[in-house]
């Protein structure tokens, strides 16, 4: 890519972010949807829509925080919708399991929330050393474990649909539907991730050698860059996320099937490039996937609040717009 | 005599009572499904197993192979490699797609195998031996006498549909003629592709848009986990109820103990793979004729009669 050499610096003088036109392209397709949003139905911006869409934006918005930095060091993750399934399957079953000595309260949560981030773990972990250590192509790795995670919650669920504890889930309902000052809790979590990944992407050392080693490998290595270590982390820490949207994802239906998550992984690297970060690696923002979250979370919104046209062609507008975004990014860009 | 004698050895094999004579040359009947992608999918897989397991354990003449496949290009070797490895001597099929399944089935026929399709028809007419299948308009239709009956004073409905395909619009075009002319409109209709998530998310956009809705025709019970969940958060549980399809367990369950919120419910058995599986064994072990098509019909379950309907150990 052209511009990776420009943006490599892009960290060092990133403190104010100044405004310049390549950079607001995403926020300008997200302006316009919300504009026309507004012009179809009056309860687009209604306290509840907006709240709906927030919190059902979380689940690919905190996957695809992590993908973000995946992808900017050169990476790709095709597993994570399958992760997502498999982990909210094996939360279900500790959850299960350890009704009859723990109760149904929040101690068995707690148990399934830290079984979530470790299954998390282990899944990137086995990801990144396969990537790292046997230096695998990550896109063979992946589409390999998405294959592996996908059969084995369709193995475990025997073939139907896994389903929390009732009490168990009566517990845990409001981790998705409660909230606090009115703002439920994926949309803080969401929120809170979101931040985070976008300090550490430009303020921390990590960040920046995320995209020096996708800028290029070999410079990185030269000037003493852990590239494995940083390749390895960045894959873990996309399988914690991922556990931690599990987290958020269960107490909502309560239950996990092999329809779980299904195009997870594209949505959230979707998200991503609509965002602005570059697909091969070198440069990543972390508000823009947020915003590119958004803005396909929007679509299917407003295509749902509106009968403008036949259902049979939301996917093609949902096309039509994401191309769109990232045109108009790029032409801003070449200015 | 001739229908004595059929009698007589549909009575043998229904019962299951004689481990069948000795020495006759074993038969191999090839069953290729979808894999067990969603609820219904997975209700399917389990009784395939367990019409296999039983009918193997009554016939031991009988050999099966059963394949599962996530997508068209998969089914399709798999019945090429039951014809060059295992020989079958008869293929259960139920296609993922009618168009592209239709060629390898029909030269399974050609060879002189005999071919049952199950659920979704081939787009050729008379390939197949037998065509077990459930009634796609019949579910629309009672699913719409259902609600002609609880809303007679009309009402303002929205619709959930499943994935985009023949079944799907055979259903709803089903549904709508039914509906006709009672004063029941349908305020909004849009994809959930038979999926939780996305009926969860379409629900919700309904629930922003429309502000006074009578009732939900979810047509899958997968579907109408998500719209159910979708209107206990908007706290709206006391104005609409819903309708689902397909019998899922838990939601024949909530019929049964009365819930109104979901007051019904609509057969589309996924069982009617044990169907098709029995009757082609019963080729092979009897002399019953039994070609032709054989249509399992949609029926609404009710308090009445739900218990017959629950089947606590499927996993659907």
């Amino acid at each position: 890519m052209a511009d990776a050499t420009t943006t490599r610096q892009g960290p060092r003088k990133a403190h104010r972010p100044a405004v310049n036109l390549h950079v607001i392209g995403p926020l300008v397709a997200l302006a316009a949807l919300v504009i026309v949003g507004v012009l179809l139905n009056p309860n687009f911006l209604s306290y509840g829509n907006v709240t709906n869409v927030l919190a059902r934006s979380a689940f690919i918005g905190i996957i695809a925080v992590g993908m973000t930095f995946v992808i900017t060091s050169g990476g790709l993750d095709l597993s994570v919708g399958s992760m997502a399934a498999f982990i909210a399957g094996l939360m279900i079953l500790v959850m299960n399991a350890l009704v009859p000595t723990l109760g149904a309260g929040w101690p068995v949560i707690l148990v399934g929330m830290a079984a979530a981030l470790v299954f998390g773990f282990l899944a990137g972990l086995g990801n990144g050393l396969l990537i790292t250590r046997a230096r695998i192509e990550a896109f063979i790795v992946t589409l390999g474990s998405m294959g592996i995670f996908r059969s084995l919650i369709t193995w475990l669920a025997d073939g139907g649909t896994l389903s929390l504890n009732f009490q168990v889930r009566d517990v845990y309902r409001p981790v998705y539907y409660g909230g606090i000052l009115g703002i439920s809790w994926p949309i803080i979590v969401f929120l809170v991730v979101a931040v985070a990944g976008e300090i550490v992407m430009r303020h921390t050392a990590f960040g920046r050698h995320c995209a020096a080693i996708g800028s290029n490998e070999q410079v990185a290595r030269y000037s003493a860059v852990h590239v494995e270590r940083v390749r390895l982390a960045t894959y873990v820490i996309l399988g914690m996320l991922v556990g931690l949207a599990t987290i958020m994802y269960v107490p909502r239906l309560g239950s996990a099937s092999s329809a779980t998550g299904v195009l997870w992984e594209l949505e959230a690297i979707a998200a991503v490039i609509i965002g602005g970060t570059v697909l091969k690696g070198g440069f990543g923002r972390v508000w823009g996937t947020v915003v590119g979250v958004l803005i396909l979370n929007l679509i299917q919104n407003i295509l749902n609040l509106t009968d403008l046209v036949s259902p049979y062609l939301n996917g093609a507008i949902q096309g039509v717009i994401i191309v769109l975004a990232v045109v108009l990014q790029r032409q801003k860009k070449a200015l | 005599m001739g229908v004595v004698k059929a009698f007589r050895a549909l009575a043998v094999a229904a019962v299951l009572a004689a481990p069948a004579a000795q020495a006759q040359d074993s038969k191999v009947i090839g069953v290729s499904i979808p894999a067990a992608t969603h609820g219904w999918a997975g209700g399917m897989n389990y009784h395939a197993q367990e019409a296999v397991k039983r009918l193997e354990k009554t016939y031991p003449q009988l050999k099966f192979v059963l394949a599962t496949a996530g997508d068209p290009a998969k089914q399709v070797s798999d019945i090429e490699d039951m014809m060059a490895t295992r020989n079958i001597d008869a293929l259960v099929v139920l296609p993922f797609e009618s168009a592209p399944l239709t060629g390898p089935v029909k030269r399974v026929a050609e060879a002189g195998k005999w071919v049952t399709v199950v659920d979704r028809g081939l787009a050729e007419e008379g390939i197949e031996d037998l065509y077990v299948a459930g009634d796609n308009p019949g579910f629309g239709r009672v699913a719409g006498e259902f609600f002609r009956e609880r809303l007679p004073n009309g009402g303002k409905i929205v619709v959930l549909r499943g994935i985009p395909t023949t079944i799907d619009n055979e259903r709803v075009e089903a549904f709508q003629k039914a509906i006709e002319g009672s004063g029941i409109e349908i305020i909004g209709m849009e994809h959930g592709n038979w999926n939780r998530d996305n009926a969860f998310t379409v629900m919700q956009d309904f629930l922003s848009k429309h502000p006074k809705i009578d009732a939900v025709w979810a047509s899958d019970d997968d579907m109408a986990v998500g719209v159910l969940e979708a209107i206990n958060q908007a706290g709206r549980q006391d104005e609409m109820w819903v309708l689902g399809g397909a019998g899922m367990k838990e939601m024949i369950k909530r019929v049964m103990d009365g819930d109104t919120r979901v007051p019904a419910n609509v057969t589309y058995p996924p069982s009617m793979i044990a169907t098709a599986i029995e009757i082609t064994a019963l080729r092979f072990v009897s002399n019953a004729p039994v070609s032709g098509r054989f249509v399992i019909g949609s029926e609404l379950i009710t308090k009445d009669n739900a218990k017959d309907f629950y089947f606590p150990d499927s996993p659907f």
